[in-house]
């Protein structure tokens, strides 16, 4: 049977949907490793590619034009694209500083220029398609098992 | 040795919490650059605290890290309380107490299984392993015993393994229920053995790599974490509150985290200078188990952070069965308080080291500064120390498998860069 083919993904964020999934492994990856082919997933494994997959987990908010051209590229070689987490979904927390008053702005603006960062924090679906979404802070541990299901589920057919 | 100039750049460090990069520049045989860089983009906490309510800013700041969430929730709610003079309970204090030890189990365990532990199998990914290896199918099992062990005892005591809602200014807002600490004790009882014998394979570890640098934790004399006064190898005495007047802030034009030196010095936080300074505290149970482990220590092999972790998983089991015998919960309400103008320090020893927190506020309780300084951020100095001599001692080695080292190097550190690039330092333009 052919195993479906998994990115997990993290950009601007505090990565704890990304913890909350190494540990819902714990007690699921009996069940999953059989059916699920990491291939790309850097907090799992050194040798990572985006090509081919048939559902991406996206979890962060997007900060820079180079997370841009990244996103780009997974939606590009994704099949499903899932966006992952409060960040994913509407670029908070990680995107005080869009509600920064003007003061506040001009004090990190060094830093902004510095390392290039975008004028404002977005959620993935303002550069691409997203077909699914796990909202919370972090996700809602059901509703990612619901959807994990069912993305097996189309694979077995 | 490699003849002429070499670059070697490695985008993307893999199995480490969040994103990393390093850069080497070789020339005539002598590395010209190394750096360790945090392109991890700022999200700007400092200043989003400024103008919100004390009530608030625990589970705020506690989206600093998805891993260390619940380090920086203690850390945040010990400087508040320190700022409005809170005198917590010993009911308070034990379940703070077992929610931190599941933290340090969890986030442990999730480092030495699944970052480390395929460099000493020559794997890819711990989900790689070979099930039909004896040893190698019970090391996964382990991995998630252990890891699960470590949420639960997290969720008993805070309601949740990741950003846990039920700690407050003051106390707890939900409690745990009476009837399930045998049950913990039991399931605690039952990984001990798997936690034992990954301090033997760490114990066995030849890896190494020693630095002459100054070794910096909180003191406490059971091995809390939770300590007043920091000490250094040095015999430094710091009281807590005092700790960021001896750090100096370093900028790296190349990096998103702030870096640090101790009162000018290179100096290391985490488990092995914790075990370094601090192993008499160790549960009894853990020393009498371990005992040729912990006789490795002090020691300035920076891969025996690994070791130190691994005794730290098997002591925070112990202290839990210890207080889970004898913590019967009554019904406490958070201790009540008048809000006031104040500020606070917190200081607390998270999975990767000493966390501080200090915070400002008004008479409403609106904050009006914070700065919090994280492990990875002091530690960043001497990563980069470490692979500078590693690269320098090892230009024979092909490109890749330099490499691969620097980067098993950089893990045996542990980082976090979620909790490093949080924030900035106005005053380093």
């Amino acid at each position: 049977m052919a195993k479906l083919r998994v990115g997990w993904f993290t950009f601007t964020c505090c990565e704890d949907s990304t913890i909350l999934f190494t540990e819902m492994l714990n007690t699921h990856w009996n069940d999953w490793k059989d059916k699920i082919e990491f291939v790309n997933a850097r907090i799992l494994k050194a040798n990572n590619k985006i090509e081919n997959l048939d559902v991406s987990f996206i979890e962060g908010s997007i900060s820079s034009q180079e997370q841009v051209d990244k996103l780009k590229e997974i939606r590009k070689n994704s099949k499903t694209v899932v966006a992952i987490g409060a960040c994913a979904c509407t670029a908070m927390p990680s995107g005080w500083r869009n509600s920064f008053d003007e003061e506040t702005k001009e004090e990190i603006k060094f830093l902004i220029d510095r390392y290039s960062h975008l004028e404002k924090v977005e959620p993935l679906k303002t550069y691409i398609t997203v077909d699914e979404s796990v909202q919370g802070c972090p996700m809602n541990e059901e509703r990612f098992l619901e959807l994990m299901e069912k993305t097996l589920s189309n694979i077995e057919k | 040795m490699h003849q002429g100039n070499f670059d070697l750049t490695l985008d993307q460090i893999t199995k480490i919490e969040g994103h990393a990069a390093l850069t080497l520049k070789v020339k005539n045989g002598t590395v010209e650059k190394c750096t360790f860089e945090i392109p991890e983009y700022k999200r700007f906490y400092t200043q989003a605290v400024r103008g919100k309510n004390v009530t608030a800013i625990p589970q705020m700041v506690s989206r600093i890290c998805g891993t260390c969430s619940n380090a920086h929730l203690l850390c945040s709610i010990n400087a508040i309380e320190d700022a409005l003079n809170i005198t917590i309970t010993e009911q308070t204090y034990k379940l703070r107490r077992l929610l931190n030890n599941g933290l340090i189990i969890r986030d442990h365990a999730l480092h030495l299984y699944v970052f480390v532990l395929p460099d000493l199998y020559n794997r890819d990914s711990l989900l790689e392993f070979d099930e039909d290896i004896e040893e190698e199918h019970e090391l996964v099992h382990d991995a998630f015993a252990i890891k699960e062990v470590g949420n639960l005892l997290a969720k008993w005591s805070g309601g949740r393994s990741v950003h846990a809602p039920a700690p407050t200014i003051g106390g707890f807002l939900m409690l745990p229920k009476n009837g399930e600490q045998e049950k913990l004790i039991l399931k605690l009882e039952l990984i001990r053995d798997k936690v034992i014998k990954i301090i033997k394979i760490f114990e066995k570890c030849n890896f190494e790599i020693t630095e002459d640098i100054l070794f910096s934790a909180l003191q406490d004399d059971d091995y809390d974490f939770l300590g007043k006064t920091i000490i250094t190898h040095e015999n430094a005495c710091v009281p807590a509150r005092n700790y960021a007047d001896h750090l100096e802030h370093v900028v790296k034009p190349y990096s998103q985290g702030s870096a640090y030196t101790y009162e000018g010095k290179t100096f290391m936080v985490g488990a092995l200078s914790r075990m370094n300074l601090s192993k008499e505290g160790i549960h009894q149970n853990t020393k009498d188990a371990a005992a040729s482990a912990l006789n490795m220590f002090p020691s300035q092999n920076i891969f025996h952070n690994n070791l130190a972790q691994a005794l730290e998983i098997l002591h925070c089991l112990d202290d839990s069965i210890d207080i889970l015998k004898k913590l019967e919960i009554k019904d406490e309400k958070p201790i009540p308080y008048t809000m006031k103008a104040g500020m606070g320090t917190g200081v607390i020893e998270a999975p990767r080291g000493t966390l501080y927190h200090r915070y400002s506020f008004d008479d409403n309780g609106m904050i009006i500064n914070g700065d919090i300084i994280v492990p990875t951020g002091q530690n960043q100095i001497c990563i980069e120390k470490s692979l500078w001599d590693f690269a320098q001692k090892n230009l024979d080695l092909p490109k890749e498998e330099l490499s691969h080292e620097m980067e098993k190097l950089v893990r045996a550190y542990d980082p976090c860069m979620s909790c490093a690039s949080h924030f900035l330092k106005l005053k380093i333009e």
